[in-house]
């Protein structure tokens, strides 16, 4: 039997993308990347494990891999790219910007997933502490281990202080 | 494979009863795990989703009717009075972008012996509401869970709601796995202390093909809990309710953890959880003078 196909319309970052012929079993995170051309969104498992996927849906923070397209019709989806107005043309976002001065990534595989899941974080307000923005950020994952500038990133953004005795972010480009 | 994606209730269920082979989606977080791996492909999704009603809660009698897609983010933001022991578990499910979308319905479809919400729904002795074109049928959460993955659920039911009993006395939920977040429970456990009837509700997570509840372990608490003055209980207590919720287990040796690792960590969590609602129990007795 020939797999059936729909038609799913797709909002992400402030515009409509009509997607013909979809078939149903799509990700979000492959109709996003493959579809769209919207490669920021990374796969890093498909499993859920690693937060790579992350994206906003109506300002939420979800993963793209664990989400059918077809169910995300007439969602907000907001992917890196739409983070910063007009894609960051003018300036990046917050965000952005703090993950750079802080030095919060190396190879830069798992940071549009870790900007998107702050970016939920933030709007949650479960940042009071640098402890309570590493729990709430337990579902992105970071092979190069640059966690401790990440938290400094978000701590930065969401002006959680860095109480004395935590551990200072490292400096410098290693 | 067909794609069906009702947008009330009623479309749902008389889906679900023409093609019972449909598999449900509501937040995802187990489903597509199957279907990116191709271990499953169903002939027929049925997208729950769109059904309003799943997303809601109400006040049901004196007990809290929670919609089966209610994501465990909400739960633990809005119900955590309503549903101690509950939102503690939710709190504990995966990650947060897994607990913006999963749900107790999902969990209870699943029926993996695992899930945190289910040692919660055994201790407080929620009920499960089942739906079918059939009618509704509302089945104790004591009673549905039958085998490894087997439940009380029929091919055409789908799951609407859990009703939550009020709470009436201190509820504690406790899990262990390899890290302190965004893990599956090797061990976890339920306590729910009932002050007007004296009575103790358990529920142990992933030690047994199914979620359990320790009876004897209960009969015992009922018994030696100072209900009238609060002590604290005596650490002969405890360690008797430990050992009775462990040999309540049936656990076996599986990556996560060794059959008698699991029994020793249970009888740790029972014994934790006692001390906690134990010192809840006091607090309360102190703040209603
Ligand atoms: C990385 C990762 C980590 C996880 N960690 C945890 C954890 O720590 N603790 C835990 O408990 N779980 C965990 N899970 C499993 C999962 O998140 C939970 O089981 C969750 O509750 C599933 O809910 P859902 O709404 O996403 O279910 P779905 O995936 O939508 O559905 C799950 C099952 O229930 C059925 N179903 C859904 N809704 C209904 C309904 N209304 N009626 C009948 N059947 C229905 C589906 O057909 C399916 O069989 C994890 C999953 C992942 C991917
Ligand atoms: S790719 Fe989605 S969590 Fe890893
Ligand atoms: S920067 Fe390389 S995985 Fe995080």
């Amino acid at each position: 039997m020939p797999a059936q196909t729909l038609t799913a319309t797709l909002h992400v970052n402030g515009r409509e993308h009509a997607l013909p012929d979809l078939d149903p079993r799509t990700t979000l995170l492959d109709a996003l990347r493959e579809s769209l051309g919207l490669t920021g969104t990374k796969k890093g498992c498909g499993l859920g494990h690693c937060g790579a996927c992350t994206v906003l849906a109506d300002g939420r923070r979800i993963l793209s891999c664990m989400a059918l397209a077809a169910l995300y019709e007439g969602r907000e989806i907001t992917t890196i790219e739409g983070l910063a107005p007009e894609g960051g043309a003018a300036r990046p976002h917050p965000l952005q910007q703090a993950f750079v001065e802080r030095d919060a990534f190396q190879c830069g595989y798992c940071t549009p997933g870790q900007i998107m899941s702050a970016a939920g974080l933030i709007d949650e307000g479960r940042t009071g502490s640098p402890e309570e923005i590493r729990e709430f950020m337990s579902g992105n994952l970071c092979r190069c281990g640059a966690y401790a500038n990440i938290v400094a990133a978000v701590a930065d953004v969401a002006r959680t202080p860095l109480v004395p005795g935590a551990r200072e972010p490292e400096q410098g480009r290693s | 494979m067909e794609f069906l994606s009702p947008a009330t209730w009623e479309e749902a269920l008389a889906a679900k009863s023409a093609r019972p082979d449909a598999v449900p989606i509501m937040g995802g977080t187990d489903v597509m795990v199957e279907l990116n791996f191709d271990r499953r492909r169903p002939a027929a999704l049925l997208d729950l989703t769109r059904v309003p009603e799943l997303r809601e809660w109400a006040p049901d009698g004196d007990r809290l009717r929670l919609g089966a897609g209610v994501p465990y983010a909400v739960i633990v933001d809005r119900l955590a009075d309503r549903a101690p022991a509950l939102a503690l578990a939710s709190r504990a499910v995966a990650s947060p972008q897994i607990r913006n979308r999963g749900s107790v319905g999902g969990n209870l479809g699943g029926a993996s012996p695992a899930g945190d919400a289910h040692p919660p729904l055994l201790a407080t002795d929620a009920v499960v509401e089942l739906a079918s074109v059939r009618g509704v049928r509302r089945v104790p959460a004591r009673e549905f869970y039958l085998g490894p993955r087997r439940t009380a659920r029929s091919d055409d039911e789908l799951i609407a709601a859990v009703l939550l009993p009020a709470p009436a006395g201190p509820q504690q939920f406790a899990k262990i796995g390899t890290r302190n977040a965004m893990v599956i429970a090797v061990a976890s456990f339920a306590l729910a202390l009932d002050a007007g009837r004296r009575s103790a509700g358990t529920g142990i997570g992933s030690a047994g093909p199914t979620p359990l509840r320790a009876p004897e372990a209960e009969e015992f608490l009922a018994a030696e809990f100072d209900w009238a003055g609060g002590r604290p209980p005596s650490p002969a207590v405890a360690q008797e309710f430990g050992a009775l919720v462990a040999a309540a287990a049936r656990p076996i040796d599986d990556v996560r953890g060794s059959a008698a690792y699991r029994r020793h960590a249970l009888s740790v969590l029972a014994r934790r959880t006692l001390g906690w609602a134990a010192a809840d129990y006091r607090r309360e007795m102190a703040a209603c003078g």
